[in-house]
């Protein structure tokens, strides 16, 4: 009983950060159908200056890690904002050319974080809480899965009430259904997508800060490697729906922890063996528009 | 056809448009008064949705588009309908999974939107405010489209077969409607029903082949029954246009 609980609640703390990259690309792809894989650069890059911040305050201390949280959210939404104004506003409904760009910016970007702060793993401090574990039915849960869980939760919260009450929100939704549509209401449409693109970076920037709470460093690639699972969870979840987005975050990471467990370290492939069995049973994903 | 630039609320001159590179609308030029209700005809597939959605822009254009004494074929979408173009497209296009109240809210150009004559003109929407507007009956989506248009104070309506698939009673509302709005606003209108066009409008633009063919007063064209078979394909008794 008590590893099924520490499985289900790392699970959960791994599907927090899997959703706080996902929940970007999600959006992102439901409006302007644009696939960012420069999206785990957002992450690291708000990990590192978020560490920076950190290191440079007071190492270990409540505030300092708030300091980086708030950094990295803010660094991940100006850089994805630029992204978007600077090179994939010129490129829309131009995938191909949208591909080649995000992908040379990702590994352009994985080259400039090496040559700053170098190629070896760069190991955090974080409050020394988070460090220790709290038992629940017997299991012994790191503190920190805690705070992933949370910190999800209230992005999740956010995203929704923004969309749901305010007028970019509405926006939003109505440009997921319609873009052409939604301009021909007179709407300017290409602010929605710059804010979009803010608000998936500042939720992967955070997610960078706490990426390196969890894992216990930040390295240039610590972005890359969660890209890879928040675009399976993306497509799990079914592209553009950032409830789905929510749900596979859960289901994958859940099920990573369990069959790495019982069935020998093998998470990946069966995450792997998930995507194919949605894309064959059911390839708008678990809550996509239908076609 | 006329030019005097002051009686015409829009002109379109030499206006070419595409879709994924392939032509299709050729070379068309027309006139819409500023008053009243002009009609645009043609048999299916000769462009009259193509030409409404290259002078919003909405498709790949070149050409001369004048609101109202401004050059406006320069002009992203947006900006164009800013300038008090109001828009009903082909199949509605509400947005199904917001409520009909949000679809009417995001349709607000203005602090001051004439909330007033959408429920007198729509009172079923009122009652519907929650509901979404993906489970409204075709009308009723028909309706929700004509209020977006008719919330603000535009110059122009763009309205492109508002009465297609509609039942013979929703076909009267949505007229009526129409005839409402063109006592305030002209109407550029797309539409098959040769009842309901005797019945709004005052001008038709004829395309054929992607260009205009005829130009001129409704009744003119709609009492010769030669030119309505040959442009329309159908004999003036018909109540559609066909291919």
């Amino acid at each position: 009983m008590s590893t099924i609980v520490l499985l289900l609640i790392t699970g959960l703390g791994l599907g927090a950060l899997y959703f706080l990259v996902a929940s970007g690309l999600s959006l992102i792809y439901g409006l302007m159908g644009v696939l960012n894989f420069a999206h785990g650069s957002f992450l690291t890059i708000g990990a590192f200056i978020g560490w920076e911040v950190a290191r440079r305050l007071s190492d270990g201390s409540w505030w300092a890690l708030v300091a980086a949280m708030l950094t990295g959210a803010v660094v991940g939404a100006l850089v994805a904002a630029a992204t978007e104004f600077f090179l994939i506003r010129r490129l829309y409904n131009r995938h191909i050319e949208q591909v080649l760009v995000t992908v040379g910016l990702a590994l352009a970007s994985v080259a400039l974080f090496e040559g700053i702060w170098g190629t070896d793993p760069t190991y955090v401090t974080s409050p020394s809480w988070l460090g220790q574990t709290t038992e629940i039915l017997g299991a012994r849960i790191p503190n920190n899965r805690f705070m992933l869980i949370l910190v999800a939760v209230l992005v999740l919260v956010a995203i929704v009430l923004f969309l749901k009450f305010t007028r970019y929100g509405l926006i939003i939704r109505a440009g997921v259904e319609n873009r052409l549509m939604v301009t021909a209401l007179g709407i300017d449409v290409r602010r929605a997508f710059t804010l979009v693109f803010a608000i998936g970076g500042a939720a992967a920037g955070l997610g960078g800060v706490l990426a390196s709470i969890y894992y216990g460093y930040v390295s240039a690639h610590i972005g890359g490697s969660l890209l890879i699972f928040a675009f399976i969870v993306t497509v799990i979840g079914g592209l553009g729906s950032l409830a789905g987005a929510a749900v596979a975050s859960v289901l994958v990471a859940v099920l990573q922890q369990f069959a790495n467990f019982y069935l020998g370290g093998t998470g990946d492939l069966a995450v792997v063996l998930a995507l194919a069995a949605v894309l064959l049973l059911r390839p708008r994903g678990l809550m996509g528009a239908k076609a | 056809m006329s030019t005097t630039s002051s009686t015409n609320i829009l002109t379109v001159r030499n206006l070419y448009g595409r879709i994924e590179g392939q032509q299709v609308v050729e070379d068309v030029s027309f006139d819409v008064p500023d008053t009243g209700v002009t009609a645009l005809l043609g048999r299916n597939g000769v462009g009259k949705t193509s030409t409404i959605k290259s002078i919003l822009g909405l498709i790949d254009r070149t050409g001369e588009v004048t609101l109202a004494g401004r050059r406006v074929d320069r002009l992203p979408t947006h900006k164009v309908v800013q300038l008090g173009v109001g828009y009903v497209p082909e199949d509605r296009e509400v947005f199904g999974k917001l409520s009909v109240a949000e679809n009417l809210k995001l349709a607000e150009r203005s602090t001051h939107p004439n909330r007033a004559l959408v429920e007198e003109l729509f009172p079923d929407l009122v009652q519907r405010h929650a509901q979404l507007a993906g489970t409204l009956s075709g009308g009723q989506q028909q309706m929700v489209s004509l209020a977006r248009a008719l919330l603000n104070q535009n110059r122009l309506l763009l309205v492109d077969e508002p009465t297609k698939g509609l039942s013979p009673k929703i076909v009267t509302e949505v007229s009526q409607a129409l005839l409402a709005a063109a006592k305030t606003v002209p109407i550029l209108l797309v539409e098959q029903n040769l009842q309901v066009i005797r019945q709004l409008a005052d001008r038709v633009v004829v395309l054929s082949g992607g260009r205009v063919v005829f130009t001129g007063e409704a009744a003119e064209l709609l009492d010769d029954q030669e030119r309505i078979q040959r442009y329309l394909g159908v004999h003036s008794g018909s109540a559609e246009v066909n291919a």
